[in-house]
């Protein structure tokens, strides 16, 4: 227990030392992206009143699906590659899974802060503060939750099957088709009209976050029902753990 | 401070399954039969270890010398819980390693080949945080940081972050690390490659220092002047299997003769050779191509010998260089191959 909290105690070191550019990588689009469609859209009247109780708890589920994503993946990518910065990790006296679980739970907390930092000023930023409210807010706590383990475990997941050489590639072609099919910056019900992407956006785990987060935080407005939501993240959560933790093992033992 | 832990192995086999990384420093030598240039789109199989058996006393300084491509750094890695056995077992004290992990890793300090700080630390944090893994309380892992960043003369730019450092720091930090914890048993494998001699002086003293403290070390290289200065045993390894083993004198002793002498000759060196194996005190001749390589018990005293039997074969000498008794002519003589190459 002593050597995981030290782990844990490593991360967290290196993530305050490098605080300020983590938080502009994370921040700055989500913000950008609220600027103008949260306020230039929506005043200039290119877009309908009430699309930022659509888009607040979107850019939520991005940021944190991308910060968990990134705060995981990125280091774990490096670290495996020759530089082999994680060996002596792998050395410390714990079973080497609970490293991995350790990588989840620090990418877990990034994105509670992560998610803290960027309600409220979406929150500001978007006129009129949006009808976003926290009236379950035990709902809201286990969404994001479910959320923000997911992101972690994608991030592992992809962290041990990555590259450096490919990091490029997993931006344009993975994490950018899941943002823009993630169902962040419109409801799951517009895509009716696309039947078959509607059924194949379901495998995107950022749609679960979008939807989920949209029945917690903006339950007025069209989102999956939360029970559905909630299960189906569960059930990703252990899906994708378990296979991040396989690809781990692999990628850690010679 | 705990005293040394034993090491042992049994028979242990490693194949690998893929081509090495490409920045393997061990790729760029291999020895194997297994890796043609036809097989590159085959299923590779590259056989690491053949069934090596060592066992390492508690407290002794014990070599593995052998060329690149040997299974120096397998052996290393499946006895630190790097690497997977494909067969066989590993044993650091009590424990089978690949059984008890974590009882295992927490005999062992390990020194890897390759420099694998923690670039987004500084040494310092290195230290501490290397410590903090092992449940070393605050006080006390500052104390032995501080000590050791000292001993390894990186107190000047302890604070700085380790990216910047020259690979002759970055190898002492990596030793300094390994250290941090009082392991029972510390692996150091080629602890001196990249080191500039005063540096790899000084590493020397603290190797035997520490090991005087008792713990066992088990150092690979390929440079016998560091095998013969430090350890008490060497096993010679190459093709993943154990060509001899001894302490350092034992070897030197057993290359029959002792002394080589390496001799080209314009033509007839078979005829030569005969001559030769007939005259006292030679116990050895091969013969390559023209060359003669002649295990003796003297050195320059044979070159006369040596000079008739030449002329006498009507052929010139071309070419002479006497060695001394010293694990390279061992190797050379086991193998036919020189372990500098
Ligand atoms: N990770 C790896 N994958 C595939 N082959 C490897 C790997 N590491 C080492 N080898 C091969 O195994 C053999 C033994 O390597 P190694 O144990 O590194 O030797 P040494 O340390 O004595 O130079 C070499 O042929 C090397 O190319
Ligand atoms: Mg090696």
């Amino acid at each position: 227990m002593s050597a995981f909290l030290a782990l844990l105690a490593r991360d967290a070191h290196v993530a305050r030392r490098n605080f300020v550019p983590l938080m502009l990588q994370t921040m700055l689009q989500p913000m950008l992206f609220v600027f103008v469609f949260g306020q230039v859209m929506t005043r200039s009247g290119m877009m309908t009143p009430g699309y930022e109780d659509f888009l607040l708890p979107g850019i939520m589920a991005i940021t944190m699906m991308m910060t968990g994503i990134q705060a995981v993946a990125m280091p774990l990518i490096s670290e495996f590659q020759f530089t082999k910065e994680i060996e002596d990790r792998l050395l410390a006296p714990v079973n080497i899974q609970w490293l991995a679980v350790e990588k989840i739970v620090a990418g877990m907390l990034q994105t509670a802060v992560a998610g803290c930092v960027v309600a409220p000023a979406a929150y500001l930023l978007i006129s009129g503060g949006a009808g976003a409210s926290l009236k379950r807010p035990v709902e809201a706590v286990v969404m994001a939750l479910l959320v923000a383990l997911l992101s972690s475990a994608v991030g592992l997941l992809m962290g041990c099957s990555v590259g450096q050489t490919q990091i490029g590639l997993l931006f344009s072609l993975v994490l950018a088709p899941m943002i823009m099919f993630g169902c962040a910056y419109y409801p799951w019900s517009a895509l009716a009209s696309f039947p078959i992407v509607q059924k194949l956006v379901l495998l995107n785990p950022l749609v679960y976050a979008s939807e989920g987060l949209r029945g917690v935080l903006t339950p007025h407005v069209e989102h999956m029902p939360v029970w559905v939501v909630m299960l189906v993240l569960a059930l990703m959560d252990a899906l994708i753990v378990a296979a991040g933790l396989n690809q781990f093992m692999k990628k850690a033992v010679g | 401070m705990a005293a040394g832990a034993g090491i042992r192995t049994v028979n242990l086999c490693k194949v690998y399954t893929s081509p090495p990384p490409a920045a393997s420093g061990a790729a760029t030598l291999t020895l194997g039969p297994q890796r043609g240039p036809g097989l590159r789109n085959k299923k590779v199989e590259i056989q690491a270890l053949a069934g090596l058996s060592l066992e390492v006393r508690p407290g002794e300084i014990f070599g593995l010398l052998g060329p690149n491509g040997a299974g120096k750094s397998t052996t290393a890695g499946i006895l630190t819980t790097r690497i997977r056995p494909t067969s066989g077992e590993a044993w650091v004290g009590d424990y089978e390693v690949w059984r008890d992990q974590v009882k295992a890793k927490r005999l062992i300090g390990v020194v890897q080949q390759r420099p694998n700080l923690d670039f987004s630390l500084t040494a310092r944090e290195i230290l501490q945080f290397h410590a903090a893994y092992f449940g070393i309380g605050k006080a006390e892992r500052n104390k032995l940081s501080s000590e050791l960043l000292e001993r390894f003369q990186l107190t000047d730019r302890a604070d700085e972050l380790v990216r910047g450092y020259s690979g002759g720091m970055m190898q002492r930090v990596a030793i300094a690390r390994a250290m941090m914890h009082h392991p029972r048993v510390l692996f150091l494998d080629e602890p001196s490659t990249g080191l500039d001699p005063q540096t790899r002086l000084l590493l020397w003293e603290i190797i035997r220092e520490y090991n005087a403290e008792g713990t066992t070390i088990l150092l690979t290289t390929h440079n016998m002047e560091e095998a013969d200065a430090l350890c008490g045993r060497i096993a010679i390894i190459d093709h993943g299997k154990m060509i001899a083993l001894g302490t350092p004198a034992e070897l030197k002793a057993s290359i029959p003769g002792g002394y080589l002498l390496r001799a080209r000759l314009s033509l007839g060196a078979d005829e030569a050779a005969g001559r030769l194996r007939n005259e006292a005190g030679v116990s050895e001749v091969q013969v390559t191509g023209g060359r003669l390589d002649i295990y003796a018990d003297r050195g320059g005293a044979l070159v006369g010998l040596l000079v008739s039997a030449a002329s006498a074969c009507g052929a010139e000498l071309l070419d002479l260089e006497i060695s001394e008794p010293s694990l390279e002519n061992l190797f050379l003589h086991h193998t036919g191959r020189s372990l500098r190459q």
